[in-house]
């Protein structure tokens, strides 16, 4: 048991932190701590410029392999970058799809045709991807899909049509991963495919949904006839789901410490506010104080270890299963914390007609931490079923 | 960073299951329950001879094996799990407690007693709501020291052939007199108790005349609460051991039982029930090891006494919670049989409780963390 990092990796640490401080300046300074969650709307602009900056200076992908412009980073050098990105205020990464996702579904189950197409522009911060597998019939069951992808001999391309939803950052993508079905005849994960398509053409309708906080960051978009090259399916027809779920493994954990530091700023704000309006006087809002910063002491000690598991081999460890559902409440509760520290001040918004604080927001925002990328009732199967061998959810007939 | 276990310690802790399947299990248990002492002796002395842990801590240049608190965390995790009832964290506590104080002829002979398998207990307190230290008072002269008062939850006081006291002194000092269990006027029974897991004494002294020469440290209150966070993290590791095998029998029931014609493990309340137990234990489990590991700076005078104040402060109110919410979901999931005095899961539960609220309760806990956070500037 080590808790700290190597000497390598603390000169890593340095020249992470040396290059975001001489780079995060100037035109970029306005950009600092902003477009993160409920703030994805803010600088879209500055911020798709500041993902090429990070390009040219060897920041993007760091994970990948050399060959595909990596730096082919250990874990730990991964986890190093995320939390100096963090602690240096690095904005919301606008390419963090393409690059978390895309990337390494491609690197692991993609054509060189596939990566030699697609990786450079992700690694440049050029081509920003969004994730198109829910759907209004298929959301936490997401072997749902109905969504159609066919084989247009005419044309030798895909055809596809059908709806997504809920799709993030749809609006400022130039791609997007589909799953969809490409034999009707079979159900639930069977019979479908991973398409690689192309935002701009006639066939694809963005619209926007508005959410809780007044802003909208993520879209319905609406396939009618909607074309991709016969190149751009991932595997076979029939692999989509195995394709689907292997890029659910991708992650592994990476990014949980700089995510964790952007949570601490958080929690320090909050603090700050106590001390200042008397709410640190209230013994019941000390002890969730206090249980906030072990809650999140916790999650820190449980991603060492979740990253510890993983360095030699690819399976989720136990602790990797509960780490989802162990942040999102936690975080949701720090949201319900923040307005329980400002009481009745937590109604006043920053100005008219619907500009929320930044601690307004994470109270709405988080709501959705418990929904997105599996909600809480499914992790809790997922660890009942997998951690724990308890028997799998019955299925009802598909309608 | 590496953030796991060595093949070494996993090694340590595999033997330690292993052993501890042998001695400990649900007859054994009971039948130490049962018994004055609350622990059998033979299972004793094979642990200090086959197993060694209580040299687990004390330094090689005084015979010991001279590992870490990880290790240390590891087996008392291991023991939690199997509701071991012995004086294996009393004598820990007590190792402890000697490793601080002045090296010395006296401290040296009483390391030596602790590997040749004999017990050592620690009286720090009147046992009180804030569990201050206390209870005892030592008038000190030129020639003799008197000791008197009483002091609350000794752990295995009853069965320890030497007790250590902590006493406050005329200059309220607190100091630290070995004591033999057979000394004139000093009374220490064992309580009873809820929990019969883990034998509890209550300690009286009634003008207790010793020679200075049994001091083993003076104006040492700094030193006894540091000792005392370590104790909170030995307890913890119970604690999350205790929590896991709740879950663990919890599940391996549920899997079984059958109702409305099919496992009650297929009901999704069950199960997420379930999936909520295994997060808090492991959210415990990965503050413990932490714990662990700033007791071993600490140790090493890598880490301050605030530093590891808070690592303990953190993980007690984290496995105590745990470790009860774990047992009471535990008996839920049971049904009737869970409160039955058969099943294994009421055992757990009283463990919990009483673990608990031994050395502060979470909100104790939570209030020290408050305190580092919200007040001052
Ligand atoms: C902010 C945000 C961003 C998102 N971004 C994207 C994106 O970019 N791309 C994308 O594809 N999707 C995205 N999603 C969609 C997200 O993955 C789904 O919302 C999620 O999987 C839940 O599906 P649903 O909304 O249809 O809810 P439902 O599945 O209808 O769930 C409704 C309720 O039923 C419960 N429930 C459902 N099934 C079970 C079960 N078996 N057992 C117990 N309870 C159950 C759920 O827990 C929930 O409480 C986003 C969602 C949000 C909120």
């Amino acid at each position: 048991m080590e808790l700290r990092f190597t000497q390598a990796d603390e000169l890593f640490r340095a020249e992470v932190a040396d290059w975001l401080s001489a780079n995060l300046a100037g035109e970029f300074e306005k950009i600092r701590y902003r477009g993160g969650p409920g703030d994805e709307h803010h600088f879209v602009e500055e911020r798709k410029a500041w993902e090429q900056r990070l390009a040219e200076g060897g920041w993007t992908c760091i994970g990948w392999p050399e060959a595909w412009g990596g730096r082919g980073a250990s874990i730990e050098q991964q986890v190093i970058f995320n939390e100096e990105y963090a602690r240096a205020g690095g904005p919301g990464r606008v390419g963090h799809i393409g690059e978390t996702l895309t990337g390494p579904t491609l690197l692991a189950f993609g054509t060189e045709a596939q990566k030699s197409r697609y990786l450079p522009g992700i690694r440049a911060g050029q081509e920003l991807w969004c994730q198109g597998y829910s759907e209004p019939g298929a959301g936490s069951d997401l072997s749902s899909v109905r969504t159609r992808a066919e084989f247009d001999e005419a044309s030798g391309r895909w055809r596809i049509n059908g709806q997504k939803v809920w799709t993030s950052l749809a609006h400022e993508s130039q791609f997007v991963f589909v799953l969809a079905r490409t034999n009707p005849d079979e159900k639930a994960h069977k019979g479908l495919g991973f398409f690689l398509v192309p935002m701009d053409q006639p066939g694809i309708t963005i619209r926007p949904i508005p959410q809780l906080t007044g802003t909208s960051e993520f879209n319905e978009v609406f396939f009618d006839d909607a074309y991709c090259d016969a190149s751009d399916i991932v595997g076979e027809p029939g692999d989509g789901w195995k394709v689907a779920m292997g890029l659910l493994g991708f992650e592994r954990g990476v990014s949980t410490l700089g995510q964790q530091m952007l949570f601490q700023t958080e929690l320090d704000e909050i603090v700050r506010i106590a001390k200042s309006n008397g709410a640190a006087q209230d013994p019941a809002l000390r002890q969730r104080i206090a249980e906030a910063h072990i809650g999140l002491r916790t999650l820190r000690y449980n991603s060492l270890r979740m990253l510890s598991d993983n360095a030699d081999d690819g399976s989720l460890s136990r602790e990797s299963m509960i780490y989802k559902l162990a942040w999102s409440s936690w975080h949701r509760n720090l949201g319900k914390l923040a307005m329980d520290v400002l009481g009745p001040e937590a109604e006043l918004l920053e100005a008219a007609p619907y500009e929320l604080s930044k601690l307004q927001s994470l109270f709405l925002f988080t709501r959705a931490d418990t929904i997105y990328g599996g909600t809480n009732q499914i992790q809790r199967n997922i660890i009942a079923e997998r951690a724990l061998g308890m028997p799998r959810e019955p299925r009802g007939e598909a309608r | 960073m590496n953030f796991r276990f060595s093949d070494e310690q996993r090694m340590i802790f595999d033997t330690a299951s292993a052993f501890l399947a042998e001695v400990s299990d649900s007859a054994a248990t009971r039948a130490a329950m049962a018994s004055d002492a609350g622990f059998n002796p033979d299972v004793w002395q094979r642990l200090c001879n086959e197993m060694f842990w209580q040299g687990l801590l004390i330094p090689e240049d005084e015979g010991g094996l001279e590992l870490g608190h990880v290790e240390m965390v590891g087996v008392l995790e291991k023991a939690g799990e199997r509701l071991f009832s012995a004086p294996l964290y009393s004598t820990v506590l007590a190792t402890t407690l000697l490793l601080r104080m002045p090296a010395s002829d006296t401290r040296s002979a009483l390391l030596a007693r602790i590997l040749a398998g004999e017990q050592v207990a620690v009286a720090h307190t009147r046992g009180d709501r804030d569990w201050a230290t206390g209870g005892i008072t030592a008038s000190v002269t030129q020639d003799r020291v008197t000791l008197k008062g009483s002091s609350r939850f000794v752990s295995f006081g009853h069965s320890a052939e030497v007790l250590l006291i902590c006493a406050h002194d005329n200059e309220q000092q607190l100091n630290v007199y070995g004591l033999e269990r057979e000394h004139p006027g000093l009374c220490c029974e064992r309580l009873a108790t809820m929990d019969q897991t883990r034998a509890m004494a209550q300690l009286t002294l009634s003008d207790v005349t010793v020679e200075p020469s049994a001091c083993l440290g003076t104006d040492v209150e700094h030193v006894v609460e540091d000792v005392l966070n370590v104790a909170r993290i030995l307890v913890a590791a119970d604690q999350v051991g205790g929590a896991q095998a709740a879950l663990d029998i919890s599940v391996d029931y549920v899997k079984e039982r059958q109702q409305f014609g099919r496992t009650i493990a297929s009901y999704q309340a069950i199960k997420h029930k379930a999936a909520d137990m295994m997060t808090k234990v492991e959210g415990a489990r990965s503050l413990l090891y932490y714990a662990a590991c700033i007791a071993d700076e600490w140790r090493a005078g890598y880490a301050d006494s605030a530093t590891l104040a808070e690592a303990a402060a953190m993980v007690s109110a984290s496995a105590g919670e745990a470790y009860f919410f774990n047992a009471g979901t535990g008996i839920q999931l049971h049904g009737g049989v869970g409160i039955t005095e058969e099943y294994d899961i009421q055992l757990y539960f009283k463990r919990a409780r009483a673990t608990e609220s031994y050395l502060g309760s979470p909100a104790d806990h939570r209030e020290h963390i408050a305190r580092l956070l919200l007040d001052g500037d």
